[in-house]
């Protein structure tokens, strides 16, 4: 017994025990990132955040020139009636240079160019826009960003015009948000 | 906590204790029989008024914890319940409410002592940095806090900067998402905020700790920059600088309790006494006094992730200063031409701060009339952009060069020189160490 313990060389030893430190460290370390994921992922929306409903708004209540702020995933939309004038405004501004080109047909469904539904969040940092601005369309409070009667960006620190939200018609008083 | 240690423990007790546990000896070498140099002014007092500051918000924070509920719909309520119902609600949460200020106020006079007087050179930087990671989990912790209220700037505060991690490139917006816990801020945000505004004071204190123990291994600078070269140098921490500290906290206290008790609300924004509401931003938002410098620099640059870059590089600086100064003195009082630009930089700073809280558009310097009438000129956004490439320079440009060109005074060769000389003639070693005694 004690002769072939001395006949294995004992770089032999030292490599067998390198490899078992190495495959321990690694499964622990395979193991701790796999225990980390659900404490990161835990702070994602939670089940019950990502089914919240899309909703339907009675769009008759809103005046022409007037606009309604409705809630839609914890956001403001916009729903704006827009006049025949800031439809003109909007389309004759197409080829001006803007930051986040986009022409006024993309930006509402086709046929229906007097309802623009925006989600109302300024693509700066997040706060809501209220309606005027030298462009007719919304002026951020926070850091200025100015938006035309398109919502697109025209002026300020945003870099994006405001985001449409998912939506559809479902008669011609009725739209369905998400 | 370094050298050795002149403990003697007096009674049976201590003796048993100091074998097995030897924390009596350690609060005597570290808070007792400390060496400090004899000659800190009271700037140094304000590593010892930030402790009072951090206990004050700690106990404060933890009574009001106890009335405070963490949820959307009754965060706003609760609140006010503390302020109106709960015994001695409205001062405890007043003493709270101030008492960021006052730590932000602290904090501040405490980094620009260390920038004066050179305390972040070599070796101190270590305990340099441990004050920097200090000073960004109190930003942390003050803007959590700021959200709990949920009014009207609770809510837009929560949104803004939460939206600065919107502008990192590709993974940007899963980052605020995963921030939020949903699609806006809403209640897993101000959950998750109470938790962590929670956790994070005690990884205030273990830093401060380290803080602490970093600084007891070289010891303190002192106003003359030079390091102490004998024990004529030093005094005994207790009773020369418990009284010093003691007293300068005390003066702090005055400050403080005129806030909270005479004009408890003069830091604070009447939006936030409107509960919070997702569909409506207040016409005018601001950060809190102590954030407003930085939230200038965001301003100032028309790109969003630039701006974003430009606000968090300001306080990067703050990170590599040992490594850029490149002067072998180190206090300022010996750097004749640096001080002028020190002075420049907290002049520009606190200016930045005046123009983070005006609107962006306003005249700040009339050079005309619009045709309707309306002023034009520098705007607040231009202003704040030249002051802001004067804080940047001071760090990149200031600091790096004038190190290697400026002409120096010479400072003392010990400490205990210009004390005892009035910085004219330099006494005989032996007569310094005997003025000690006498002292």
């Amino acid at each position: 017994m004690t002769q072939t313990a001395q006949e294995t060389p004992p770089t032999d030893h030292e490599s067998r025990r390198d490899f078992i430190h190495i495959a321990a460290l690694s499964a622990a370390g395979v193991g701790a990132v796999a225990l980390a994921w659900p404490f990161v992922d835990q702070m994602n929306p939670s089940a019950d955040t990502l089914a919240l409903a899309s909703i339907e708004y009675d769009i008759s209540k809103v005046m022409v020139g007037s606009q309604a702020v409705v809630k839609w995933r914890g956001k403001p939309v916009f729903v704006r009636h827009r006049t025949p004038k800031e439809i003109a405004e909007a389309v004759a501004d197409d080829h001006s240079s803007m930051r986040d080109p986009a022409p006024d047909e993309t930006r509402h469904k086709p046929g229906k160019p007097e309802w623009l539904i925006l989600i109302g969040v300024c693509t700066h940092l997040g706060c809501v826009p209220n309606m005027g601005g030298t462009y007719g369309g919304w002026l951020c409070p926070c850091h200025g960003s100015v938006y035309d009667t398109a919502g697109r960006i025209r002026a300020g620190p945003a870099p994006l015009n405001l985001f449409l939200p998912d939506y559809e018609f479902l008669s011609p008083t009725k739209v369905k948000i998400g | 906590m370094s050298g050795h240690s002149n403990y003697v423990p007096k009674t049976a007790i201590e003796r048993w204790l100091d074998v097995r546990l030897p924390i009596v000896r350690l609060a005597y070498d570290s808070a007792i029989d400390y060496p400090t140099p004899k000659n800190l002014n009271y700037w140094w007092t304000f590593g010892g008024i930030l402790a009072f500051c951090l206990v004050t918000q700690i106990l404060t924070g933890v009574v009001l914890a106890m009335h405070y509920v963490p949820n959307g719909d009754l965060a706003f309520n609760s609140v006010e319940h503390i302020m109106r119902d709960v015994n001695y609600g409205w001062m405890i949460r007043y003493i709270h409410a101030n008492g960021a200020s006052m730590f932000f106020l602290a904090v501040y006079v405490h980094i620009c002592r260390g920038l004066y007087y050179g305390s972040y050179k070599a070796p101190r930087e270590v305990l340099w940095l441990l004050g920097c990671v200090i000073y960004l989990l109190m930003m942390a912790t003050a803007f959590m806090g700021y959200v709990l209220p949920w009014g009207q700037m609770s809510y837009y505060g929560a949104v803004v900067i939460t939206s600065l991690f919107g502008a990192i490139p590709y993974v940007g917006n899963a980052l605020t998402t995963w921030l939020w816990g949903g699609f806006s801020v809403g209640n897993d945000t101000l959950n998750r905020f109470f938790s962590l505004h929670y956790l994070m004071p005690f990884m205030i204190a273990g830093v401060v700790g380290l803080h602490i123990w970093a600084l007891h291994v070289p010891g303190n600078n002192n106003p003359t920059g030079v390091s102490v070269k004998s024990k004529a140098d030093t005094v005994p921490f207790h009773p020369y600088y418990t009284v010093k500290d003691g007293f300068a906290i005390v003066v702090f206290m005055i400050l403080f309790a005129y806030y909270v008790f005479y004009a408890p609300n003069a830091l604070a924004h009447a939006d936030n006494y409107i509960p919070a509401n997702p569909l409506q931003t207040p016409a005018h938002i601001v950060p809190e006094w102590y954030f407003l410098p930085f939230y200038a620099m965001l301003r100032a640059v028309p790109n969003k992730l630039l701006g974003v870059l430009t606000m968090f590089g300001a306080i990067a600086l703050l990170f590599v200063t040992p490594w850029l100064d490149t002067s072998k003195v180190r206090s300022m009082r010996y750097r004749p031409a640096m001080r002028w630009f020190f002075f420049a930089f907290i002049l520009v700073t606190l200016t930045l701060g005046w123009c983070g809280s005006k609107e962006p558009a306003n005249v700040v310097l009339k050079l005309g009339t619009a045709p309707n009438g309306d002023p034009t000129g520098v705007t607040v956004t231009t202003f704040s952009q030249f002051l802001a490439v004067y804080y940047y320079a001071y760090f990149l440009v200031v600091l790096p060069l004038l190190g290697l060109t400026e002409k120096t005074l010479a400072p003392p060769d010990t400490i205990s020189t210009p004390v005892l000389s009035h910085g004219s003639i330099a006494m005989p070693a032996g007569a310094a160490a005997q003025a000690e005694k006498k002292g």
